[in-house]
């Protein structure tokens, strides 16, 4: 083979290589990324049963009921909508009524998030920026005492 | 307040001195390399050395300032306290914002003042320019500290107790965590300098190759530890027994590590063949772009993870101004001078050159896709505003699809000839892998009962990269081949780098095989239990006894008995605990972890109930150590490769010995 040649063999592989790479990206991004909704979003645009997302915003309060067999219902709500959720499996430390959520899990046929992930803020300094979000757009904030930023 | 009151200050002040002789070790033998004046040239060394000294001292005076508990400082107070454990007080140092960039300055200057130490065989101007290179980093980030950053910042009046570290933090797989990660991901800056100094003196060759192959092992190897020992903490101290999230912030270790792979086997192809200059040229500064990447990822807090801890948008902007200055004018500066540099040499497709490329193109795919995965959502959000997250079932349909191709010609590599290989008598020679490989698959079929294939084929590319590197050093040493006689001298005899290939290649193996087994095959069990109840965890009864309180230096915590049997006779007793650390108003979980052989028994508790019962949730997770045996046995592999002789000729030793070492070589 000649210089030439050789050239054209790694580039060609090369090419194939990263246009693989590129395909399997494009196909996952299509497939297998999660949307974030807050309640309100919910109510608004609606989401198919059984499409995964992530639910984020408070734990309202009044609304956890725990089950004997480690099922746990509660309702997510950023003050204007709430979700009613359902959950099996261990709580995260911070997990209390009036705290920051987010749960992934999806919807189902009765209308109620069925979450497999419930994710808590891991310190006074930090809640997932998600729900910060959707609750500023609530005009909720403030009203988070220990949930704002202290700086 | 006390003895220690201006300490403070006068680190605060190293600092600045630091920042001076930094800008001086950034100019001064630049100028001197290009007039070709020895005394300007010999300003480099000088500088780099004083710097060092400078930021060790500063670094010190922080360290100090937590060791006695000075409140005085914001920082101390906002991290620390005073009952404390004494490891905890030194480790909070880098805990924090501040403190993590005071230490990463530190390994910056540390590599630096390495290079001016150790470098003594190096031409006098590339020498000076790597270190010019390396300060203009250490300028930038120094900058960055004192204008956006400074450790030292006091508060007036002083108060008398302080926050306390968050107490996730507080544990000793974080304390070491951090600096590993630092001398790996900031390690690769030296790589980069090396990169860029050559593109300065337009000239690059094999012993370049030969002089930049320790450094970014040395890095690789301490990125390598990191990123397990990281791995680890978040497998025993988050609870949830997950040991990879691709939270963004492991991704951003992440993707230096497998860039910072890439090169190590590049620089092979350039050290012993000449070829592939510029892509290596290229690699260096890519892969350490991708430390710069990840250092603004995880410090300016753009990110949504448990370690985003910086929420301060100036910083953001400023280390971001450092990223763009630093990628873009490397690559302006390559792409200005690599056309310059001389081709390398030439080799066909399937050859021992061909085999590394074709592990070079694999991983840095398998790097883009890590970097889309970790971009698109930050880049999106920024467009339209759409919230998404990215998590494992993206990766497992783009990079673990990458990655089979490349694990399974692994073998392949080192049984391939230079120039030319034969790829069919590599795979002849490859028989014993070949076999071990197909009776792992077959007993692992067998003993899992033959539900789904997919894992049985990940644990049989597991057994063929182990055996497959056996098989290497067998045939190398002629034991394949019927020479008995003289395959045992001979399998001594082969060169440490053969010996440092075949175990680090044998380590990727195990890690395979323990990532895929966990993966697989782990089961778990959630249930509420009351005292004397039990659940099952594979072979495992566990039964739930009672619940002690306990008092720790810092925090209370419940401690909660639970008796572990198999076929009704006790085997061991876990304690898991619920901690409380009154200082922050914090609760964190401790999962008890029993180990048997390779695998664990992981038990984590949840809520209490008012009916005194209590969730347990225990896992059993088959072969699960091996995913961290494995990264250590990689590990090892790179401390065999630093240790051959062409480094300790070539690198580590002055002119003088390194010559007499030559002729001893090209004597035998």
């Amino acid at each position: 083979m000649t210089r030439k040649q050789r050239r054209l063999t790694l580039i060609a592989g090369a090419g194939l290589v990263l246009s693989f790479a590129v395909g399997l990206v494009a196909y996952a991004m299509n497939d297998q990324i999660v949307f974030f909704y807050a309640p309100s979003e919910v109510a608004q645009k609606g989401v198919a049963p059984g499409s995964r997302i992530r639910l984020g915003g408070l734990v309202e309060e009044g609304s956890v009921k725990r089950e004997k067999d480690g099922e746990v219902f509660f309702s997510i709500t950023d003050t204007a909508e709430a979700v009613p959720v359902h959950y099996k499996g261990i709580l995260p430390d911070l997990f209390r009524e009036g705290q920051g959520v987010v749960a992934e899990g999806h919807f189902d046929t009765s209308g109620a998030f069925a979450a497999d992930s419930v994710l808590a803020k891991h310190d006074e300094n930090y809640m997932p920026p998600q729900v910060a979000d959707a609750l500023k757009k609530q005009g909720m904030w403030q009203h988070m005492g220990d949930g704002t930023q202290t700086q | 307040m006390n003895g220690f009151f201006s300490l403070a200050e006068l680190g605060h002040y190293s600092l600045v001195l630091a920042l001076a002789l930094s800008l001086v070790q950034a100019t001064v033998p630049l100028w001197g390399a290009a007039k070709r004046d020895s005394r300007l040239i010999r300003v480099a060394t000088a500088t780099s050395l004083a710097g060092f000294f400078y930021i060790v001292f500063a670094f010190g005076a922080l360290v100090v300032a937590y060791v006695v508990s000075d409140f005085s400082v914001a920082n101390v107070w906002e991290n620390s306290h005073s009952a404390k454990p004494m490891l905890y007080k030194v480790t909070g140092v880098w805990g924090n914002h501040e403190g993590s960039m005071m230490l990463w300055v530190l390994i910056l200057s540390l590599f630096g003042a390495l290079v001016a130490i150790f470098g003594g065989n190096l031409p006098e101007t590339l020498k000076a320019r790597v270190l010019a290179v390396q300060a203009w980093i250490g300028s930038a980030f120094l900058l960055f500290i004192l204008l956006t950053s400074n450790p030292f910042i006091r508060l007036d009046p002083a108060p008398a107790e302080g926050q306390d570290l968050n107490p996730i933090l507080q544990d000793i797989g974080l304390a070491v965590h951090p600096p590993f990660l630092y001398l790996g991901y900031v390690g690769f800056s030296i790589a980069f300098s090396f990169a860029a100094a050559a593109l300065i003196e337009g000239r690059v060759d094999a012993a370049w190759a030969r002089w930049v192959r320790p450094w970014t092992l040395t890095a690789w190897l301490f990125l390598t530890l990191g990123i397990a020992m990281g791995s680890y903490w978040a497998y025993y101290e988050l609870g949830w027994g997950g040991w990879w999230f691709w939270d963004p912030v492991e991704n951003a270790s992440f993707m230096p590590w497998l860039a910072g792979t890439a090169l190590l086997h590049s620089a092979v192809v350039m050290e012993k063949r000449g070829a592939l200059k510029i892509w290596t040229i290229l690699l260096a500064i890519l892969t350490f772009s991708l430390s710069l990447l990840g250092t603004f990822l995880v410090r300016s807090g753009v990110l949504t993870s448990v370690h985003a801890f910086a929420t301060d948008p100036t910083r953001g902007v400023f280390i971001l101004g450092i990223l763009v200055l630093f990628i873009g004018g490397s690559l302006a500066l390559f792409a200005w001078r690599a056309p310059s540099l001389r081709q390398g040499g030439l080799f066909a497709p399937v050859s021992r050159e061909g085999a590394l490329l074709y592990n070079n193109l694999f991983l840095v795919a398998a790097t883009a896709t890590v970097f889309a995965g970790t971009l698109y959502p930050l880049a999106l959000e920024a467009v339209n505003g759409e919230k998404i997250s990215v998590g494992a079932p993206f990766y497992n349909l783009t990079f673990a699809p990458l990655m089979v191709p490349i694990l399974m010609a692994v073998p392949f590599g080192p049984m391939l000839a230079w120039k030319r290989g034969d790829l069919l008598g590599a795979a002849q020679r490859l028989a014993f892998a070949m076999v071990a490989a197909i009776v792992a698959v077959a007993v692992t079929l067998v003993l899992t009962g033959a539900e789904g294939a997919l894992a049985p084929f990940g644990i049989g590319l597991g057994v063929w990269l182990i055996a497959g590197a056996l098989n290497e050093l067998l045939d190398r040493s002629g034991i394949t081949r019927g020479n008995f006689k003289h395959a045992l001298p001979r399998f001594f005899g082969l060169p440490r780098a053969a010996f440092a290939t075949a175990i680090a290649h044998a380590g990727l193996g195990v890690t395979v095989i323990g990532i895929i087994a966990t993966t697989a095959y782990q089961t778990e069990t959630i249930r509420s239990l009351k005292p004397g109840e039990s659940l099952e965890a594979a072979a495992y009864t566990l039964t739930y006894q009672d619940v002690v309180p306990r008092t720790g230096p810092n925090y209370r915590e419940e401690v909660f008995r639970i008796v572990v049997t198999r076929d009704g006779k006790a085997v061991t007793a876990v304690a898991p605990t619920k901690r409380f650390y009154a200082a922050r108003q914090m609760a964190t979980t401790e999962s008890a972890i029993k180990t048997f052989w390779f695998s664990q028994l992981y038990v984590s508790i949840g809520d209490l109930h008012d009916d005194g019962s209590v969730t347990v949730r225990a896992y059993y997770k088959p072969l699960v150590t091996l995913i961290w045996l494995g990264t250590l046995v990689m590990a090892i592999g790179g401390v065999v490769s630093l240790s051959d002789r062409r480094f300790r000729i070539g690198a580590a030793k002055p002119a003088r010995s390194a010559r007499k070492g030559r002729a001893a070589e090209a004597g035998a």
